[in-house]
């Protein structure tokens, strides 16, 4: 059987399914970031592939931008988390409650 | 030949996202980063598969290269000992499952759907397209110059911004 379009969809949706599962189920904020890195890849494989099967390259560019603006998005959440962990002394989720009520 | 490295690496990049996540040997930050640089060679092992080799490579040295590095930094600097030996919440894991089974359930119907209808098939045997250096920096240069002009912005942003943020005294 051909490899077409639609298997790799599927991986992409589940390793896209498994960063969210990642997002809600772990209580790190490292381990909860590194999720979100996951359904970004997720994301590009997506595109990747409608761009080889559509034979348009244009996919492929803004897989490249979105590259570059998650390299710059982690290093500011990294150092969002660093700041945090100077003031709270921690990097999860549930020591966070500032904003409840 | 192609088929059956297109199997092997979904499955090794689908085994080593789910260690990421959910390892069951080790809560550590630790390997779940080292598991995300696995998971990240093998999707640029498909990227491969696809004809986008220029992608592949800066896959390889933008993730495996520099994000990680940044995660084990900051991992180093956290010191996050104490961390693991929280317990998962039932909820929270029951609702993550919930949600993502959810989510996968609507993609794969939508997915069958598209899959059956006939117009949608074909377009693999057709002449294949090749992400190579040359044709990405042609259309990157071109079309796509105004873009990658604003992402060379939003770095610069980015670097103050965390500059600004690891100072000593945050207001």
């Amino acid at each position: 059987m051909n490899i077409g379009l639609e298997h790799y969809l599927a991986v992409s949706m589940l390793l896209f399914c498994l960063g969210l599962l990642g997002v809600i189920a772990r209580r790190n904020l490292l381990i909860i970031y590194m999720s979100l890195e996951l359904m970004l890849n997720a994301a590009n494989l997506a595109l990747v592939a409608c761009s080889r099967f559509t034979h348009n390259l244009d996919g492929q560019v803004f897989v490249f931008f979105i590259i570059t603006v998650a390299a710059a998005e982690v290093a500011v959440g990294l150092a969002l988390i660093v700041a945090l962990y100077r003031k709270r002394q921690t990097a999860h989720v549930e020591d966070l409650t500032l904003l409840k009520l | 030949m192609q088929d059956a490295l297109f199997y092997l690496f979904a499955f090794l990049t689908l085994v080593f996202g789910f260690l990421v996540v959910a390892n069951p040997f080790s809560r550590n930050p630790v390997t779940s980063a080292m598991f995300l640089v696995l998971a990240i060679i093998s999707l640029a092992g498909l990227f491969v598969l696809l004809h986008a080799f220029f992608l592949a490579a800066v896959q390889v040295l933008v993730y495996a290269g520099a994000v990680i590095v940044l995660f084990l930094f900051v991992i180093m600097l956290l010191d996050l000992k104490a961390e693991e030996q929280r317990k998962l919440k039932a909820a929270g894991v029951a609702g993550g499952v919930l949600a993502a089974g959810a989510l996968l359930a609507i993609f794969l119907a939508s997915l069958w759907a598209a899959s059956r209808d006939p117009a949608a098939a074909g377009g693999a045997d057709a002449p294949v397209l090749e992400g190579g250096t040359r044709a990405l920096a042609k259309l990157l240069f071109t079309q796509y110059l105004l873009p990658f002009e604003l992402v060379s912005v939003l770095l610069l942003v980015g670097m103050v911004g965390v500059v600004l943020l690891s100072k000593k005294d945050l207001k």
